[in-house]
């Protein structure tokens, strides 16, 4: 046996016939950040709430902490923090209360929930809005309100699904921010996320869902360069001449071509030299960019599909 | 290599704990209870005044002004009592029936559908049955409450004339839970709130009207009388005008409160089921 925290073998989620999880495995070991990234409809949310003990699995083997997420759900839940996806805060109570009422759920002392609301609404710079009414915080607010929740049992693995979606460019740096401070202080971290940017940002190790099963798994940097090239070119043409141009650029030297109806994106080691190869076959691309591979190609080339459609 | 549930240590404070002592169930379900005390102190000022309020409209119009009317044409089918002294305890378990239908229908949709308080208190070591149990206990604080404030209401206006009326405050509290429960079983698995005004429409307003609070059964039609004796309502109006006016008698006491314990006790084990399937997907 292992040590990992949490420990998936052939789990599977199914819906009367639709199967949202179709036997994953994976390991998570204390202190990592680790990261289910897909699109929307990849069994990413399904995972997580299987994780959460809120979903019992239908086929395969789950633990988490060593524990059986069915007969134990209570004792795992006690050390688990979670961050939904929608919002579930009580918009009727004010921020404080949230806490309070969320703290009693764990059977925390009263005099425990007060110092951990202050250091928490500290934390996620809500002190200032302690007494106001949830309801008209903004969408930011209540995602750190909700984090600040998610902690106040002081759990060991927090669970996040799509922590920023929906989030400003600002808010959702901010999250980010205070996510890479929880995972400096230890707490491990899952999250699920559509955001390569998200991913590769906050996690150590990730896993890329497709259909429901795994299609690749490592640090972000490890898949980028298993499965991509050090750059990228991407190229921007006349929609009149888009096809015909794409077909030409067989003849430049990359290890791999990707023809999107607005781009053309070669795959090679070096993209500037990619780029005069262009020009010397006498085509003339719009706009080109040459920049690093991301997890986004990496999502391409392992479905053939973008990430954020 | 050791099994996983053991205690054993990897690395200093690492260790995974053996497994803990499971927390009671009823424990669990205080802590949801207190979570709808903490909802409730927002809006028990509103709340006290229509409990007090309530009771003396009725009491006042229905039963001092129409009960003038009443029994200027003779009440032998009432019992030989005044209508208002027939009326109160009826309308004792009508509001008790009002408070347990109110309870079981918005407040447990919003939960579970507006503001998904019900997802985010799962993902705590509580459970869904314990999410039901605190809210039961909460409605049955409520109704200790409205119910004891009612019959204080009711003294007051002489419409009390047993001390054995003591005994049909645990009876309103049971018959407003005998709605609750199987109603919020129900209203858990919606998913348009839209459909929980049809329990008032066609459940709770003939009841009302049909369970011989205001009259008694005997006259209706003979035909439709067993429908009357099926609902709930009716054995927590019966029983707690008999407990009112004195002449209550242990088999039939026994009766109605088997009835209505039934009933709840149905209540529970439908609920218990479709909080899980509603919560745990």
């Amino acid at each position: 046996m292992t040590t990992a925290l949490i420990r998936a073998r052939g789990l599977t989620k199914r819906f009367g016939g639709f199967t949202a999880v179709d036997g994953v495995d994976f390991e998570l070991n204390r202190g990592e950040a680790f990261g289910f990234l897909g699109p929307n409809g990849a069994g990413k949310s399904s995972t997580m709430r299987m994780i959460g003990c809120v979903s019992p699995p239908t086929a395969g083997e789950l633990t988490i902490f060593g524990l059986d997420p069915v007969a134990d759900g209570p004792a795992i839940r006690a050390r688990l923090g979670v961050v939904p996806q929608e919002d579930s805060l009580d918009v009727e109570l004010t921020v404080r209360e949230n806490l309070l009422v969320y703290g009693r759920y764990f059977g925390l002392p009263r005099p425990v929930i007060r110092e951990r609301s202050d250091r928490l609404l500290e934390f996620v710079q809500l002190a200032d809005r302690q007494d106001d009414r949830v309801e008209p915080l903004s969408g930011g607010l209540k995602r750190r309100l909700t984090i600040a929740r998610s902690l106040i049992n002081e759990p060991e693995i927090l669970l996040l699904d799509e922590p920023t979606t929906g989030l400003d460019p600002q808010a959702r740096h901010v999250v980010w921010d205070r996510l890479f401070r929880l995972k400096q202080q230890g707490v491990t971290l899952v999250l699920t996320t559509h955001y390569m940017d998200e991913a590769e940002q906050l996690c150590d190790r990730l896993v890329v869902m497709d259909a429901g099963r795994i299609a690749a798994e490592g640090s972000p940097r490890d898949l980028i360069e298993r499965y991509s090239t050090p750059e990228v070119l991407e190229l921007r043409f006349d929609p009149a001449v888009h096809e015909n141009a794409a077909e030409k650029l067989a003849a430049v030297p990359a290890q791999r071509r990707e023809v999107l109806a607005d781009r053309v994106l070669l795959y090679v080691a070096d993209g500037d030299a990619a780029l005069a190869a262009v020009r010397g076959l006498g085509l003339d691309p719009l706009t080109s960019l040459v920049r690093r591979s991301t997890l986004e190609d990496v999502f391409l080339r392992l479905t053939g599909r973008r990430l954020e459609d | 290599m050791a099994a996983p549930a053991q205690p054993r240590g990897p690395a200093a404070g690492l260790a995974w704990p053996a497994r803990p002592d499971p927390v009671p169930a009823w424990n669990f379900a205080v802590r949801q209870l207190r979570f709808w005390l903490t909802d409730y102190r927002r809006t028990w000022r509103g709340s006290i005044i229509s409990t007090v309020l309530n009771p003396l409209l009725y009491l006042g119009a229905m039963g001092l002004g129409l009960g003038t009317l009443v029994d200027q044409h003779g009440t032998a089918s009432l019992g030989r009592v005044s209508y208002l002294i027939f009326l109160a305890p009826g309308l004792l378990a009508a509001s008790a029936m009002g408070t347990g239908v109110g309870e079981s229908t918005y407040p447990v949709f919003g939960s579970v559908k507006w503001n998904k308080t019900y997802q985010a208190a799962v993902s705590s070591p509580l459970r869904p049955a314990d999410l039901f149990h605190g809210h039961l206990l909460f409605v049955a604080l409520k109704l200790t409450m409205t119910s004891a404030v009612f019959l204080a209401v009711a003294a007051m206006f002489g419409a009390i004339t047993s001390p054995l009326a003591i005994a049909a405050l645990p009876v309103a509290v049971l018959t407003g839970l005998a709605f609750t429960a199987p109603i919020e079983a129900w209203t858990v698995t919606r998913t348009k709130d839209t459909s929980l005004a049809v329990v008032y429409r066609f459940g709770m307003i003939p009841l009302f009207l049909f369970s011989g609070t205001f009259f008694p059964v005997t006259q209706l039609p003979v035909w439709i009388r067993p429908i009357a004796y099926l609902t709930p309502l009716w054995h927590g109006v019966a029983l707690c005008r008999d407990l009112c006016l004195g002449i209550a008698t242990l088999p039939s006491a026994l009766l109605h409160v088997g009835y209505l314990l039934v009933v709840l006790g149905a209540g529970i084990i439908a609920g218990d089921r479709s909080y899980t399937r509603r919560l745990y997907v």
